[in-house]
């Protein structure tokens, strides 16, 4: 098993919000806490896309690295989890996480920040599995029963995937391959922009990562 | 006299000397870079799966490929 990934297809999303819903449901979050949104970009605009953003459990997380109590830990799955009773809510994770991924719920009748929440790609947290102390910390742990995320489970287009990095990567390049489109979405020029004239989905620059490279006119 | 004066400073004595006996420490020594939390366990270290880390893994396999149509058997469907 390699690393536990989020996908979201921006082809297939359609903004139903219904991941929001079942993250919600399953682990019965409290109201003002969002563990995962839709973020819809040039919403009403013809070609106007979705994407489902939660944490996305980085390989080297910068909630981690600014935590001052390092409260949080990797699992073996790759899964970034932190511990709720060392966790003082200041805040920090907040900051440096370029998702938004840390939530806050309100404590108290004052508004005082309470601990942070965030997406378990639900793993549960350092709490015995499956135990009734663990579901009221951090929500269910259907990792430990064998399975999936609920939000992406029960994504009615398959947009969001969940799962093993690997795994998700084949799935996606295989409906990349299949629809002829979309692959662009994740692929180099959204990553390192475009050149000035290109097109948008225009095939990435040579020499990038995957792509020959330029002919120097030299034989080898 | 000496005798009750005696067993009172005594019994003053064991009471300072034990104050302390049932304090324990509420301050987290923090190690900079590390984990400071409680330790946690494998997703397969319980039931249903009980250490067998290949059958929860199969089942994470499964589910996984679940989520493709394509690798359903079902052809061609929409994108």
């Amino acid at each position: 098993m390699a690393r536990m990934k989020f996908l979201c297809d921006a082809e297939r999303c359609i903004e139903c919000n219904g991941c929001v819903t079942a993250c919600k449901q399953e682990h019965e979050i409290p109201w003002g806490v969002n563990r995962r949104r839709v973020v819809t970009v040039n919403d009403g605009v013809p070609g106007e896309r979705s994407i489902s953003v939660a944490c996305m459990h980085c390989s080297d997380a910068p909630c981690a690295a600014v935590c001052p109590v390092d409260c949080f830990y990797r699992t073996a799955e790759g899964v970034v989890l932190h511990d709720k009773d060392l966790c003082i809510g200041c805040g920090y994770c907040f900051y440096a996480c370029p998702f938004g991924a840390p939530q806050f719920p309100q404590a108290g009748a004052f508004g005082v920040r309470g601990k942070m929440d965030k997406c378990t790609f639900c793993a549960g947290g350092p709490e015995k599995d499956m135990s009734e102390l663990e579901f009221k910390k951090y929500g269910r742990n259907r990792l430990a029963e064998g399975k999936l995320p609920a939000c992406a489970e029960m994504c009615s287009t398959k947009a969001l995937l969940g799962g093993d990095g690997d795994v998700l990567a084949d799935i996606y390049r295989e409906r990349v391959t299949i629809r002829g489109r979309g692959g662009e979405v994740w692929g180099w020029a959204t990553a390192y922009g475009q050149p000035a004239g290109a097109q948008p989905g225009a095939q990435p620059p040579a020499g990038a990562p995957g792509q020959p490279a330029p002919s120097t006119g030299q034989k080898s | 006299m000496m005798r009750p004066i005696a067993m009172t400073l005594l019994a003053g004595a064991v009471g300072v000397a034990l104050a302390a006996c049932g304090e324990r420490p509420q301050v987290v020594n923090y190690k900079q870079g590390t984990y400071q939390g409680k330790p946690d366990t494998p997703p397969y270290a319980n039931a249903p799966f009980d250490n067998k880390k290949e059958e929860w893994e199969r089942s994470i396999v499964a589910r996984q490929q679940g989520q493709s149509e394509y690798r359903l058997g079902r052809g061609r469907v929409g994108n």
